[in-house]
């Protein structure tokens, strides 16, 4: 795949753009800022060439920003080189405030397709030749578009944290008692929420109507051929408030919509009203599954900003939580396996009892099992602490006291490698799997760059491309690891994977024990402990390997303590896309396997 | 051959099955009663039977574990001003808190109106506090601090979750037992502060 590859030699790729394209390419001069700017019109051909020509064949994310001073929306593309690495090429098209569009790009990176449904819904950027522009995470009875810098919310008190209600005179208050229930909506202009009927919905409900014909009942002109199923949002199977519209033939997939936005909060919004550290919390309840690894994403991208250094023994407990919550991770995605196909929470508890151990270990450090909210620009909050455990205080508890190195080494080198093994033997195996698994939902190599998919997804198809190598960051270079790759890109691969996975990060942590002993007292922390800091203006498009993909956190920092832009480039929302891809043609039932397998979670699906 | 490898895995499930029979037996009822049992059922070897049987026995939280915050006053026996709170409404933890949750009415001196380090009134909505811990981390005078009580459930949301001064204030003491390293660690380092205060003072001199 790499020979292919046209390799620039002396010219970097925006050189190229910039002698194809004449004027409709323009190097973003404003410092702190990269790549370049391009002409809406020409956006398509230089997508192109991007993708054709210059080798970056996959478009992670579609970030769009709201520059209301300057009266435009920026949409800012960045594209890689799958599975080479390295950095990302960005380009950037304009479009006026008041007559928002731009050419679409989904006929040349399908991964655009949710992404631009996102920019519509939240900014209102409308895409010429999307073939399905409509809102995505909101309902089509929400007025306006909320990711504009105009927008308020009902509860709205001010623009930027720290409210200056709060002190020194704080006049408390509930905030929900100012809007009450009823008065905090507001509709579009002749939009009545009553006889509201969802666009998908009409036909969903059509397909379940015997239809009547002119000869009676009319049983022999019965439409059995297509079937519209709804499936979730309250579906067990669909981990978490996830819906699909299945449309059926027979009991075989022919189209299959994702429908999603229930567990939306507006997560971006609340980032901009947040200061920099106050973020760090919200991150963690992104994917919850994972929170460590979301701090981790959020730092790095902060820390490029402010230029902020780290210290060593910081970046060994980083990599050291980072790597056990994709463990967690993975063992939650293993485990849940069999409950997708139907047989109950055996495998999924024994996975869960391994999980609480290494949550114990979080805890004790961290302070919270899920939540961690660990890390800081600059280091960590807090090194490890002596115990794992705490002495029983209240009445009814019960005391455990057990040494934190020695608990980690007993995890790491035995507990979790045994655990692993075990699990290998209850599921790999088991015939009822491999039937089910074997060969279902394949996801082409092709198919899954030009998807934007990431992660094991995207490893499970042959594309060994894994951010800690491809981009490195951190220490990752100097540990010894393999990029878990496998070749056939069924579910039965994509759960294979996950194990590779679980014991590659075990292999890092085994590294990292002796050199936490080295550095055991020394500074986990860089510089001052500042709450109320600036970050230098300038955007910045930092990336981290989550346990489900490619997290990605954009900021556009304009030198205040408050990011002017923050958006979030979710692995799961955008694995998502090629879900119907990877279900057209198969039945029902593995259709919910399928999903199981890109190992979705919602509170970073719809943020 | 067809079959083997459910028979495989059906192998661990029994296994796993023996296991809660085998650690009944060695332990015994000390399994359930002791606390060197419970280390043995919630600690790296356990094997078997893991569940804990909340509310009957609570697993002890860790030092560093968080939840509400309360503000930390005098104990009741100190010498000289017993029940004061440590804080002086200095506003950093109602500034750093993500979901804004704190307010703080200062207070003013009632002759000459001047602000003084004592805080007239302390609120914190327990239903918006999303028990990240800033407060605590950035708080100067270690006068804040993340409680281990995290058993709220109630009647009313309506009524009862604003905590207000008093329902915030808990002694000292009450810190010492539930952290008692870390609020050690913060003493000394009260003490060695309070010292190097007084040698910068005595040095002009």
């Amino acid at each position: 795949m790499s020979d292919t590859t046209p390799e620039p030699v002396a010219n970097t790729a925006e050189d190229i753009l910039m002698q194809k394209f004449g004027d409709a390419v323009q190097v973003d001069t404003r410092s702190g800022y990269e790549g370049v700017v391009v002409n809406g019109d020409q956006l398509v051909d230089v997508a192109q060439t991007v993708r054709d020509e210059l080798g970056y064949n996959m478009l992670s994310s579609l970030n769009y920003v709201d520059y209301i001073n300057e009266g435009y929306f920026e949409v800012v593309y960045n594209a890689y080189r799958v599975p080479q690495g390295g950095k990302a090429l960005t380009f950037k098209a304009r479009t006026p405030r008041d007559e928002a569009v731009l050419p679409s790009l989904v006929s040349v990176w399908p991964s655009a397709d949710f992404q631009e449904r996102e920019a519509w819904d939240l900014m209102g950027i409308r895409f010429a030749g999307h073939p399905n522009l409509k809102r995505i995470l909101m309902w089509e009875g929400f007025a306006g578009h909320p990711m504009r810098k105009d927008w308020k919310e009902p509860f709205f008190e001010e623009d930027q944290k720290p409210f200056k209600s709060r002190w020194p005179d704080g006049q408390v208050r509930r905030a929900e008692m100012d809007v009450p229930y009823g008065m905090n909506v507001q509709y579009p202009a002749g939009f009545s929420p009553e006889g509201y009927v969802a666009p998908g919905d009409a036909e969903l409900y059509a397909g379940l109507v015997i239809p009547a014909t002119t000869s009676g009942i009319g049983v022999q002109e019965l439409k059995t051929d297509e079937l519209v199923v709804n499936l979730g949002p309250q579906h067990p199977s669909t981990h978490g408030v996830f819906r699909m519209a299945v449309t059926l033939d027979g009991e075989t997939i022919t189209k299959l919509e994702p429908v999603m936005g229930y567990l939306h909060r507006n997560h971006e919004q609340i980032g901009e009203r947040n200061t920099y550290l106050m973020n760090m919390p919200y991150t963690d309840r992104l994917d919850y599954i994972s929170g460590m690894c979301n701090n981790m994403a959020y730092a790095l991208t902060v820390e490029k900003l402010m230029n902020q250094e780290t210290t060593y023994r910081a970046e060994l407990l980083r990599v050291l939580f980072v790597e056990l919550t994709r463990i967690i991770n993975h063992y939650w995605a293993i485990g849940f396996l069999l409950n997708d196909l139907g047989a109950f929470f055996t495998p999924s508890l024994y996975a869960i009892l391994e999980r609480e151990l290494i949550l114990d270990l979080i805890e004790a450090t961290a302070g919270s099992r899920m939540m961690p909210n660990y890390m800081r620009f600059g280091g960590v909050a807090y090194d490890l602490p002596p115990y794992v455990g705490g002495p029983a205080v209240k009445p009814g508890d019960r005391g455990r006291e057990m040494e934190t190195m020695e608990f980690l080494r007993g995890l790491v080198n035995e507990r979790l490698p045994r655990s692993v093994d075990e699990l290998d033997r209850l599921l790999t195996t088991n015939e009822v799997i491999i039937s089910r698994c074997k060969g279902v939902g394949v996801l082409p190599p092709d198919v899954g760059i030009a998807y934007g998919v990431t992660g094991p997804t995207l490893r499970a198809s042959g594309v060994p491309y894994d951010l800690r190598r491809a981009d490195p960051y951190s220490i990752y270079n100097e540990l010894d690891f393999d990029v878990a790759v496998r070749y056939n890109g069924d579910t039965y691969d994509r759960y294979l994977i996950r194990m590779d996975e679980v014991r590659q990060s075990l292999r890092i942590c085994q590294q990292l024990i002796p050199r936490l002993e080295e550095t055991m007292g020394q500074d986990y922390w860089a510089g001052k402990r500042p709450y109320n800091f600036r970050v230098p203006a300038g955007a910045h498009y930092g990336h981290h390997e989550n346990p489900k993909g490619e997290l990605g956190f954009y900021i556009v920092a304009d030198g205040t303590a408050n990011p002017y832009r923050y958006h979030i480039r979710a692995p799961s929302f955008i694995n998502i896309t090629a879900l119907e891809e990877m279900c057209r043609g198969w039945k029902i039932a593995d259709a919910i396997i399928i999903l199981g397998s890109i190992d979705i979670v919602l509170g970073e699906l719809d943020r | 051959m067809y079959g083997v490898g459910i028979l495989k895995g059906l192998g661990v499930t029994l296994k796993h099955f023996v296991d809660t029979y085998v650690d009944d037996f060695k332990w015994g009822l000390r399994r359930y009663t002791s606390d060197e049992g419970f280390e043995a059922r919630q600690g790296l070897d356990t094997k078997g039977f893991f569940t804990v049987q909340y509310p009957e026995e609570k697993i002890a939280v860790p030092e560093r574990f968080r939840f509400i915050p309360f503000l930390v006053v005098n104990d009741p026996d100190h010498p000289t001003a017993p029940g004061e709170a440590w804080c002086t409404s200095c506003g950093i933890c109602a500034k750093v808190c993500p979901p804004q949750c704190i307010w703080i009415v200062r207070s003013n001196d009632p002759t000459t109106g001047k602000p003084i380090p004592q805080p007239h009134q302390f609120y914190i909505d327990i239903d918006i506090c999303m028990n990240c811990g800033y407060c605590a981390e950035f708080c100067p005078f270690d006068a804040i601090k993340m409680d281990h009580d995290y058993e709220l459930s109630d009647y009313d949301r309506t009524s009862t979750h604003v905590f207000d001064l008093e329902k915030l204030s808990k002694p000292q003491s009450y810190w010492m037992t539930i952290a008692p390293t870390r609020a050690e660690q913060e003493r000394l380092a009260r003490e060695a502060e309070e010292a190097a205060k007084a040698i910068r003072k005595r040095k002009p001199a």
